[in-house]
């Protein structure tokens, strides 16, 4: 069993990558993602890993050298947050078109504009259609164990797709937190060798990566995608369930925090998680029946699974630290909201838009969404489905 | 002919399979087709130094036709045939089915040599399912 100590989220991040010891490793600085790449190069330069740290001008050379790292056979990883990943954008979908396995750390920030450098969940969000596997995190903790299972599902030879394993920016990225790390030897044990499908570097058995493929292959690599996605759920729960028994942590799709018996419920992703947790307890200790489910995985949407846990409920509320500007809510929202749509029984559901540019949550907000729920319950509908909370009215 | 299935090809649209342009038929791109003229033909071979795609068929050292499969029509081999021999015309692609009624009223042509002898292997056929489907019949196989 590790020991325990106290790190930021970044710096956990950094100790998970330092731990998993990649080929390559190329990236560029961003904040609040910036310790990240601070702290890994100087693993790098005291040798305290193997990797090859290519330095590069954008974040979009950044995944774009990762993914030449990856196709070449290397356990290739990245990091960034916020406009670093919106320039990465065109070389998402590369990655996760070629099925490389690539891991990398997406700190939450607000997309600008207007310009702002603190959390919210625009910019992985934004890149939710990509392709990609999505683990969301509330603490550092959960950070670092997401990374570190993030290589497995990543490099299962049924998935083979990229991850995004995304924690808040500054709330998380450089709070200070007493978590429990593995030992570099469980690590390396857990995730194992990597083994290339194809690589570039094999004379051996020399391949063509990136092809053109128009209307006659294009839609076949596609659909070959989408397959994909639908065997991560089961892989997700495979590699929770034996890095339990290295870590004694558990990790399911999603998080339920009494939950089972709620009446009322609260769907969040990342810090904000934590946050409501307290209110659970709070209201629960006044007799409310209210629960919380935590979003983990978010691509794939686990579907089933969260229908099941939420459809018996009287009233939903989900909340997003992003909008999708379609005037149905945020994205979150939009999910939950269509995996009930096939329940008999479908709770009444709400949209709350919260902590945009790093606007403050706290325990009142949260209590403010649980007593609107049990208003909505009362009255028995719901009229005002889609809110933005904590916004200067 | 339908192209193969999803679950039949390598995922990530990787290509194991090395030295497949062959596979990838150019042809379908052809809006001018040049025709070999063999009577004039003086087996200089500068059409096939110089046609960018291969596409010039010799054997034992001697133009014996065009590969159409493969021959996207750029006229360069047309533009090398030396002026005073000019045994490579162009025609429209739309015409050619005129063919014979074209060559026979070119003076001096003799026997028209039109050969096609692409016979794909294995692997992945771009034109599967496309061939003249009058798009750019995509490229599993080459770079854009
Ligand atoms: S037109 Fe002539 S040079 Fe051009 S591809 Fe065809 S045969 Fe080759
Ligand atoms: S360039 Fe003209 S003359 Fe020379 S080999 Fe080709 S067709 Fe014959």
């Amino acid at each position: 069993m590790g020991k325990r100590v106290a790190l930021t989220g970044n710096e956990a991040a950094a100790l998970a990558m330092k731990q998993i010891n990649p080929d390559v490793v190329a990236a560029y600085p961003i904040t609040p993602q910036t310790d990240i790449v601070q702290y890994f190069s100087s693993f790098v330069h005291d040798g305290k890993v193997k990797t090859e740290f290519v330095t590069v001008e954008s974040e979009h050379s950044a995944m774009s050298a990762t993914i030449g790292a990856s196709a070449a056979g290397a356990r290739a990883m990245t990091a960034t947050s916020s406009q670093g990943l919106a320039l990465m954008w065109e070389m998402l979908y590369i990655a996760s078109s070629y099925r490389l396995p690539i891991v990398m750390p997406v700190v939450n920030r607000a997309l600008s504009g207007p310009i702002n450098i603190h959390c919210d969940h625009s910019d992985t969000m934004g890149a939710r259609d990509s392709g990609w596997i999505q683990l969301y995190s509330e603490s550092a903790q959960e950070a670092y164990d997401n990374l570190i299972q993030a290589v497995r599902i990543a490099e299962h030879p049924d998935v083979r797709l990229p991850v995004m394993v995304c924690f808040d920016g500054f709330i998380t990225s450089h709070g200070l937190e007493n978590l429990e790390i593995l030992e570099d030897s469980e690590v390396s044990e857990f995730i194992g060798e990597f083994e290339p499908e194809y690589s570039l570097l094999d004379p051996e058995h020399p391949v063509t990566f990136g092809p053109l493929a128009l209307q006659n292959y294009y839609f076949e690599f596609k659909r070959q995608q989408a397959d994909a996605m639908t065997k991560v759920a089961a892989v997700v729960r495979r590699v929770g369930m034996e890095f339990e028994k290295v870590s004694g942590r558990h990790y399911e799709l999603f998080e339920e925090y009494r939950l089972g018996d709620a009446e009322m419920a609260m769907v969040v992703a990342n810090s904000t998680a934590g946050t409501a947790k307290e209110v659970v307890d709070e209201l629960r200790a006044q007799g409310k029946k209210v629960g919380l489910l935590k979003i983990r995985m978010f691509r794939p949407f686990p579907k089933e699974e969260i229908a099941a846990a939420l459809s018996s409920k009287q009233i939903v509320a989900v909340l997003d630290r992003a909008d999708t500007y379609s005037t149905m809510g945020g994205p979150i929202y939009n999910e939950v909201r269509s995996a009930l749509y096939d329940e008999k029984l479908r709770p009444l559901t709400m949209s709350y838009i919260y902590g945009l540019g790093g606007r403050d949550v706290g325990l009142d907000d949260i209590r403010k969404v649980f007593s609107d729920m049990e208003a909505s319950r009362t009255a028995g509908k719901v009229s005002e489905p889609i809110n933005y909370l904590g916004v200067h009215e | 002919m339908i192209g193969r299935a999803w679950k039949e090809i390598p995922r990530g649209a990787v290509i194991p399979e090395p030295g497949n342009a062959h596979h990838y038929q150019t042809g379908d791109w052809r809006s001018f087709r040049p025709i070999w003229l063999k009577d004039r033909c003086i087996q200089c071979l500068r059409c096939w130094i110089m046609c960018p795609d291969s596409a010039i068929i010799t054997e034992d050292g001697k133009v014996v036709g065009i590969d159409y499969s493969h021959c996207k029509g750029c006229g360069i081999c047309a533009n090398e045939c030396p002026a005073k021999v000019d045994a490579i015309k162009m025609i429209k692609e739309d015409e050619a089915d005129d063919f014979d009624k074209i060559a026979s009223s070119i003076p001096d042509s003799g026997s028209v040599g039109e050969v096609n002898r692409t016979e794909p292997k294995t692997g992945l056929r771009a034109d599967e399912g496309h061939r003249r489907s009058g798009a750019n019949a995509g490229a599993v196989g080459r770079e854009a």
